[in-house]
């Protein structure tokens, strides 16, 4: 019997139980989906958190405020920020932009928008956190000193507002005060997981001071680097300046996570951007971890399945089995023949499974453009292949091997 | 066809008298302990080419154990079995289901057809195993099934048809390749008169055609057909008798 023959066979015997079939390849189809997508949303939600930390700039250090009261003594001020640049204590810092961030409501011509961050800071600001123009220019020193009201418009925000007119020399409310857009950020990313980094404003600080949050303390200051490798550096010049300033005991330390309370924590949490993208990325990380733990658990519970239906139909196929070898046909015919007939469906499930998580990684989900990672395919669909074929054959390899009259009263 | 062709030299160098089957001091003993049963206990039996024996007994009397090994779908527990001269149990898996698809035609007890495969497909299936092309495998299943009275039934699947017309399925299924050898057990079980009339005449015809014939029935009057009558009682021949044959 020729090869082509025997494969005929497989398909009408594939053809012939369409129920279990179709059983045995959703059970494949769902686990192997399962797993690639929600590991490409794993994986999708890490590459977008990198993506929005690297936006930050690589060489800039966050000095942010830990102290609750506003205006307690140790809190962060513009004089303490303009302190850090300094060439002699501070040699290594290039930029020094105070931040002071509120929320409020921006509206025009009717249109209303909660923006997420509303900045108030320096032109520096721009430079160091990697932010570039798109349009219009941003505001200047001088704008700062007189406090004038101009704003430059994130991304989302220019859209939510003003739809697909030009924003540059508009006006908008903010907080009952009028500022002039002059300037559009370029885009950071299409989708970034958890924030949207493009929806945001930013103002001269003073103006943002006088008409929205008064003069206190900031809440941060974005210091940056000369370079790279001068991150370290700065860092601990920083550190020195902000613990005399602060009369803090020498050798108090700040860094990401000890901020918290205990004996001779600083008011205050210095970060640097290497520092943020490892918390952050661990954090993605341990969701991608998740994540696969219940995409394995679903391709798990696909292999019970495909196995409970392999072998709830044992008695009937080694029946089958049985008169097939009656009828004369050799052992290796009918092994071939039950492989074959795995295979297709193992591989036709796996196959649309792909398909199916190909699809699906289109949309976004849960916010997350989901990214697919190779190696997950090939895990996925080596894992249900396997598992089709295994139960596919073994049961028909062990009925082959018996003879037939034990394989026809197989019960 | 090929077969006729391996007959035909057969025939040439052996002795004309030389038996198909032949078998010496069979036994099967099925389970341990407690629960042995001795469904064969020592039996003899040599039938020529060309032979058309009826094999009766009682239930429980050990005939469908006897027919499934001169089947070669099971094997004694103590004895030779030798077809066509040749010791069965020194044959490899390959070579049995050789001798299987080409020498013999089985009919079984319960029909044994496939589920959910049509009548025509299941008839095909022997052929399909020895080699045979599509389209002459589909023409001869046709034939066969027409000899049975079943070609407007083709398309049925088992389920779709009485248990009679299952068992004539069964049957054409033995006889589509033509083997010189058809184990019968009980073909006509489940026939009505006029079933069993049909079948009986097929089997006379392949008779007539030097095919030799074992059948297994309960009546007597179906075994009254056969050219020899073999009684089995408790696992042993009791009578081995040689009719007429009644026509
Ligand atoms: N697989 C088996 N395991 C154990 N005992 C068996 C098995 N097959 C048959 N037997 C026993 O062997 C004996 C002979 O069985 P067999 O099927 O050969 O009877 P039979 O003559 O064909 O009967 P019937 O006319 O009812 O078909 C019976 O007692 C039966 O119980
Ligand atoms: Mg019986």
């Amino acid at each position: 019997m020729s090869l082509l023959e025997i494969l005929r066979f497989a398909g009408r015997g594939v053809t012939t139980n369409k129920l279990r079939s179709a059983l045995t390849m959703l059970g494949i189809l769902i686990g192997v989906a399962a797993v690639i997508l929600l590991v490409a949303v794993g994986n999708g939600s890490a590459q977008a958190v990198n993506r929005s930390i690297e936006a930050l700039g690589t060489n800039t250090i966050t000095v942010s405020s830990t102290a609750r009261g506003a205006t307690t003594p140790s809190a962060l001020t513009v004089d303490i920020a303009q302190s850090l640049r300094d060439s002699a204590l501070a040699p290594d810092v290039r930029a020094v932009s105070p931040v002071v961030s509120t929320a409020p409501t921006m509206t025009h011509a009717g249109t209303e928008h909660p923006v997420a961050q509303f900045l108030g800071t320096y032109p520096t600001y721009f430079g160091s956190s990697n932010s570039p123009l798109a349009a219009g220019a941003a505001f200047t020193d001088q704008d700062v000193a007189q406090s004038r009201r101009v704003v430059v418009l994130g991304r989302t925000v220019a859209t939510e507002l003003f739809a697909d007119t030009d924003p540059v020399g508009q006006q908008v409310t903010v907080g009952g005060a009028l500022f002039t857009v002059v300037g559009v950020l370029a885009e950071k990313s299409s989708a970034s997981g958890f924030s949207d980094p493009d929806d945001l404003a930013v103002a001269p600080l003073t103006a943002v001071q006088q008409a929205l949050t008064g003069y206190g303390p900031v809440n941060s200051i974005l210091v940056e680097a000369t370079g790279p490798d001068r991150v370290d550096a700065a860092q601990q010049q920083v550190t020195q300046i902000l613990n005399q300033r602060l009369r803090l005991p020498a050798g108090t330390t700040a860094t990401g996570r000890g901020g918290g309370g205990g004996a001779g924590a600083a008011p205050y949490r210095i970060q640097n951007a290497a520092q943020l993208l490892a918390t952050r990325t661990e954090t993605a990380q341990t969701f991608t971890v998740l994540l696969g733990t219940v995409a394995g658990i679903s391709l798990l519970v696909g292999g019970i399945g495909i196995t409970n239906i392999m072998l709830v139909t044992v008695t009937e196929r080694t029946r089958e089995i049985g008169i097939r070898k009656a009828l004369g046909a050799p052992r290796r015919t009918i092994l071939t023949q039950f492989l074959a007939e795995a295979t297709m469906l193992s591989v036709l499930g796996g196959g649309l499974g792909v398909a199916a998580a190909l699809i699906g990684s289109r949309f976004t989900i849960v916010g997350v453009q989901p990214v697919i990672v190779p190696s997950s395919v090939a895990l996925a669909l080596g894992v249900s292949v396997a598992i089709g074929l295994f139960f596919g054959s073994v049961p028909a390899s062990r009925a082959a091997g018996l003879r037939p009259i034990d394989a026809l009263r197989y019960e | 066809m090929t077969l006729y062709l391996v007959d035909g030299a057969h025939r040439a160098t052996e002795a004309p008298d030389r038996p198909v089957l032949d078998i010496r001091g069979l036994t099967k003993v099925y389970g341990q302990g407690e629960a042995t049963v001795h469904a064969l206990r020592g039996v003899s039996l040599s039938i020529a080419a060309g032979d058309y024996v009826a094999i009766m007994g009682s239930s429980g009397s050990g005939k469908s154990t006897l027919m499934n090994i001169l089947g070669c779908l099971d094997v004694p527990s103590a004895g030779t079995y030798r077809l066509d001269g040749v010791d069965v149990s020194r044959l490899d898996d390959a070579r049995l289901a050789l001798v299987r698809n080409r020498r013999i035609g089985f009919v079984f007890q319960s029909f044994n057809l496939i589920p959910r495969t049509s009548a025509v497909a299941n008839v095909e299936l022997p052929l399909a195993y020895a080699g045979v092309k599509p389209a002459e495998r589909r023409r001869r299943a046709l034939a066969a099934l027409d000899m049975v009275g079943l070609a407007g039934r083709a398309d049925h699947e088992p389920n779709q048809l009485s248990g009679g017309q299952q068992q004539r399925v069964a049957v054409a299924r033995a006889l589509v390749t033509e083997p010189a050898l058809i184990l019968a057990d009980e073909p006509t079980g489940n026939l009505d008169s006029r079933s069993t009339e049909e079948v009986l005449a097929i089997l006379d015809q392949l008779h007539a055609a030097g095919r030799t014939i074992v059948m297994i029935t309960h009546e007597t009057d179906v075994a009254a057909r056969a050219r020899r009558l073999v009684t089995l009682f408790d696992g042993r021949i009791t009578t081995d008798v040689r009719q007429g044959g009644a026509r």
